[in-house]
């Protein structure tokens, strides 16, 4: 049962924590903007803010008595994760094809000297 | 950084490129150091293209391989996932230009699927590749990327874990 509650607990935080890296994505937001945005306490957010700048998902800075987030250098990163997945996945293809050329290259070298 | 630079491979290897054109759009290249009628027949030809669509890396195999190469006509792959079950991709040849140009339809997913489209340019006995991806919205290509990469799914895995751990730390006193 604890277990389960903490399972759930886990993941609310963390489809929270999802939704404010989707909203950063869109504009900077104030730790107020996102504690409205989200139903939260200030305190609540601010936890939840902590948490994604210490993993350098989000970076903020403090302007007067406001201080505004934004997305960190490695949820930028994240964003372009899959184009790089999915290169590494044509070029590993491609590297094999480029085998296959060399070889019917090769049998052709062969088949003309015949 | 030392140790991608170490990972890299020779100078001398062809690079492969990929990028998002539009909100809609994906394009590979590669240049291959052979003509294009070579490149093609690779693509063409199923005992051929079998020896190089699933690279060992992806950790899986190809159970079957069917195409009738020609305008109209379908292409059906069968993966094997493993534990008994597979995967099915199949479609239709929209153009066929040999040497030069394919173009095909993704079905497997229904009916508004991407279409591919890849062009085979030959310059001084080299081949550049060019596979262009349009998808049908947005949305589409998205879920595209996330999906199709199962790793990524892992990925967020990862993270969730991570952000769970770093919260957990953080409720300590």
């Amino acid at each position: 049962m604890q277990t389960r509650l903490d399972d759930s607990f886990a993941a609310l935080s963390a489809a929270t924590r999802r939704g404010v890296l989707e909203q950063l994505g869109r504009s900077d937001a104030s730790i107020t903007d996102l504690a409205e945005k989200f139903h939260m306490t200030l305190t609540g957010m601010k936890k939840h803010v902590s948490v994604l700048e210490e993993a350098g998902l989000v970076t903020t800075e403090k302007v007067g008595r406001v201080r505004t987030c934004k997305l960190g250098p490695r949820r930028l990163e994240e964003e372009t994760a899959w184009l790089e997945q999915y290169r590494q996945l044509w070029d590993a293809r491609f590297d094999e094809l480029e085998k296959v050329v060399e070889r019917l290259k090769r049998e052709e070298k062969i088949d003309g000297r015949n | 950084m030392d140790a991608i630079r170490e990972s890299e491979p020779t100078p001398m290897k062809n690079r492969t490129t990929v990028e998002r054109t539009s909100e809609r759009e994906l394009v590979v290249t590669r240049t291959f150091d052979g003509p294009a009628r070579l490149v093609f027949e690779a693509w063409t030809r199923p005992e051929l293209f079998k020896q190089w669509w699933v690279p060992k890396s992806m950790g899986m195999s190809l159970l079957s391989c069917e195409m009738d190469v020609r305008v109209g006509g379908g292409y059906r792959l069968v993966f094997d996932l493993g534990d008994s079950k597979s995967m099915a991709f199949f479609g239709r040849y929209l153009e066929v230009a040999p040497h030069s140009r394919l173009v095909w339809t993704n079905d497997e997913g229904g009916d508004d699927g991407p279409v591919t489209t890849v062009t085979f340019e030959e310059k001084g006995g080299k081949t550049l590749l060019v596979m262009h991806e349009l998808h049908p919205s947005k949305e589409a290509l998205d879920a595209a990327g996330t999906g199709a990469a199962e790793a990524m799914v892992e990925t967020f895995g990862q993270l969730d874990e991570l952000l769970v751990a770093l919260g957990t730390s953080m409720g300590r006193p």
